[in-house]
């Protein structure tokens, strides 16, 4: 049987419910979008239900130890074309084995790879709270765009609503179209109104980049203190490219301060003579549009 | 905030911190439970790495680079042509705070030239501390240097706002110090090592009756050791760390590879950064903090320099090969982390998987053993490759020439010299 649903996460656990139900092995379990409809004989579309989602989840507790259960979910956020059957199959194992907790269990194929995913997706959780630039804008909002190959926002919501508990900001995943926001007391999820123009200060508009007018006064000399910083502190005697690169991959580089070309970042007015920033043109800044190295 | 007035004084005085090595952020235990700005638990994070791969994570500067002592190694010694400057309390609080709202760092990590004597740059330190945590509530990390010579309310006080603090024992034996930098001795720096062991100690005790009580200092001390720079030899430092480890509880010990800052003067010959014994000094300290090996095992009095070609704990598999192989599907816990190859985690890894399969070479390369150096010291389930076998009966010098020939990463240095350069 080949089961498609709406891609979200409670999406899956209702399919999940379903397949138990039928007490028929699942061969494919993929978002409508990614499915190749008409392919298979039997396709069944499973339609979302929170309540059933929300009691799968509560149940799987009774199964799977917490972190495992934690595993699972890091496997779907990691939007493999296999992480649906994988947790349907780890889900599947632990049941076999009467409830035994099988993540130690390093010689299963199955095991190791949920393993291995929700590391990656703990290792690009964690370089996205390292990598993540903030810049203040007029409003006074610390705003930072990011283009993760994973969908790590649920995962770092957490992090930074502890950290950033007494200023506002946004962190907006251009890829996926969505957004964190935090407005100093929650962090919500916010979605760009499509058809809209976003207008200038205003608060509750997503701005997917920040234009170099919507920056805050100091901002430009924030960033070029911290380019200077960065500079500062590498040691030329032991300088190693090859060591740079790994700890820090380039793909990495492009939200980075410091590593943009001084001639792109926002221009820095001299001694607080703040006269209006320029705008050139009204164009995204430049940073953004740079070309991948 | 005059701007490029600021821009000169970070460039200089991140320049003059950047011999410092810690960047460690880790340890602390600050939530942000005040609805302030930040908060240091558990792991810290890299927020960047500089161009010789080293992670940024605090912003590490010095407050002043004005200095009374003239210790040779030192780019800001008294007697060095430079130009200095110094940050006003208020810069410092400012930059911290600005730069760690932009995500930039995990903390500040604050150091300084001894302007007068130790107790005013001490109180001077104490204060950016004291402002950030309590005007500006900020939870992020921070590491306080210590004067030598402060006193000990004053150290007291560090404790209560830092994260951590350290002293540095700057070489790695008294002599060496005397030579070099003729101010300082190891009694004035085993001193503030003692008042903060102590009252890390008492604040702990306190916290065991009440739990509101003030901690010390959560993320511990560290302190930092220059090698390169004088002729100890590496069973010396290492004797010294462990010593460091055992009488003053530090969390960690630094060895900072001599970068060699002038060329007069006695330390004029040294041409390049050790950065290979560093690197292998760095291993021993894993070894005897995490493998459970002691300071003495891991170099003999015949050889007390660590080898550079291989790294310590194969070097130390090869002396004892009496001890192996070692059978993967019944060692202890203990035994399986003293085989070259196996690191913490594929040990932790396989007592659990044996549990319920018994363990092949195909196993352990899943599990992450490294297989290239592991498998002559180990004997797992199935069929043992013939040339293996074959091998496992080469004795140790010929072993080593093997396992030189397939480590790539010995012999890439090997080729760029550094192996000859510093052995």
């Amino acid at each position: 049987m080949h089961y498609t649903y709406d891609g979200s996460f409670d999406g899956l656990l209702t399919a999940l419910r379903q397949i138990w139900q039928r007490r028929v092995e699942a061969l494919s379990i993929r978002p409508t979008d990614g499915a190749q409809a008409g392919l298979f004989a039997e396709t069944i579309y499973v339609v979302t239900d929170e309540i059933t989602a929300r009691a799968v989840w509560a149940n799987l507790l009774r199964w799977l130890p917490e972190k495992a259960r934690e595993r699972l979910y890091y496997v779907f956020l990691a939007e493999q074309p296999d992480s649906e059957l994988l947790i349907y199959r780890y889900i599947q194992k632990t049941l076999a084995q009467k409830g035994a907790d099988i993540s130690e269990q390093w010689a299963d194929d199955t095991v190791r790879r949920v393993y291995d995913l929700s590391r990656w997706l703990g290792r690009e959780k964690h370089r996205m709270e390292a990598f993540v630039r903030f810049e203040q804008t007029t409003t006074g909002l610390y705003h930072a765009t990011i283009d993760p190959e994973v969908n790590v926002l649920p995962l770092i919501a957490g992090h930074f609503t502890r950290r950033y508990a007494d200023q506002q900001w946004l962190i907006y995943d251009k890829r996926r179209h969505y957004g964190l926001r935090y407005d100093g007391r929650r962090t919500l999820l916010v979605r760009p109104v499509t058809g809209r123009k976003p207008r200038k200060n205003d608060q509750n508009d997503l701005l997917p980049d920040v234009l170099a007018a919507d920056l805050a006064e100091r901002e430009p000399t924030f960033q070029h203190l911290w380019q200077t910083y960065y500079r500062s502190v590498t040691i030329a005697a032991r300088r190693s490219p090859e060591r740079h690169r790994r700890h820090l991959p380039k793909r990495y580089w492009k939200y980075l301060t410091e590593k943009t070309p001084t001639d792109l970042l926002p221009p820095r007015v001299a001694n607080g003579a703040n006269e209006k920033l320029p705008t050139p043109g009204s164009k995204l800044r430049g940073r953004r549009e740079r070309p991948k190295t | 905030m005059d701007a490029d007035r600021i821009q000169e004084k970070l460039a200089i005085l991140a320049d003059s911190a950047k011999y410092d090595v810690s960047c460690s952020s880790s340890g602390g235990k600050r939530k942000n439970a005040n609805g302030g700005l930040g908060n240091s638990e558990g792991n810290g994070i890299c927020h960047s790495f500089t161009e010789d791969g080293r992670c940024v994570s605090l912003l590490k500067i010095l407050l002043t680079n004005y200095c009374i002592f003239d210790c040779q190694y030192c780019v800001t010694r008294r007697s060095n042509d430079i130009r200095r400057v110094a940050f006003t309390v208020a810069e410092v609080v400012e930059l911290t705070m600005s730069f760690y709202r932009r995500n930039y760092i995990e903390g500040l990590f604050l150091s300084s030239g001894i302007f007068k004597d130790a107790d005013t740059t001490m109180e001077r330190l104490v204060r950016v501390a004291r402002e950030l945590r309590t005007t500006h509530k900020f939870n992020g990390y921070i590491h306080l240097k210590t004067i030598p010579g402060a006193s000990k309310e004053l150290i007291a006080e560090a404790g209560r706002w830092a994260d951590r603090l350290s002293v540095n024992i700057e070489l790695p034996s008294e002599m060496s110090l005397q030579a070099l930098a003729p101010e300082k001795n190891y009694h004035d720096i085993e001193v503030p090592m003692e008042l903060i062991r102590d009252q890390a100690r008492a604040a702990k005790e306190e916290a065991k009756v009440l739990r509101s009580a003030p901690r010390f200092a959560p993320a511990g001390q560290s302190t930092q050791l220059i090698v390169g720079a004088s002729p100890e030899t590496d069973q010396q430092v290492l004797t010294l760390s462990d010593h460091l480890y055992r009488d003053f509880g530090l969390k960690r010990v630094y060895y900072s590879g001599y970068v060699p800052i002038r060329a007069e003067g006695p330390l004029a010959d040294v041409v390049a950064p050790p950065v290979l014994r560093e690197h292998r000094l760095y291993q021993s300290d894993w070894l005897m903090r995490y493998y459970g090996f002691d300071a003495q095992e891991i170099t003999t009095a015949a050889a007390p320099n660590l080898p550079l070609d291989i790294d310590p704990k194969l070097a130390w598999g090869l002396r004892n090969r009496d001890l192996f192989p070692v059978d993967v599907n019944a060692a202890d816990y203990e035994l399986l982390l003293r085989v070259p190859g196996v690191g913490v985690k594929s040990a932790q890894r396989i007592v659990a998987a044996r549990r319920t399969v018994r363990l092949t070479l195909d196993h352990l390369k899943k599990l992450g053993v490294v297989l290239r150096r592991a498998r002559f010291f180990l004997v797992a389930d199935g069929p043992v490759p013939f040339a293996d076998r074959l091998l496992g009966e080469l004795d140790s010098v010929a072993l080593k020439r093997r396992l030189l020939m397939l480590d790539t990463g010995a012999r890439r240095a090997v080729k760029q010299g550094q192996l000859s350069l510093f052995a």
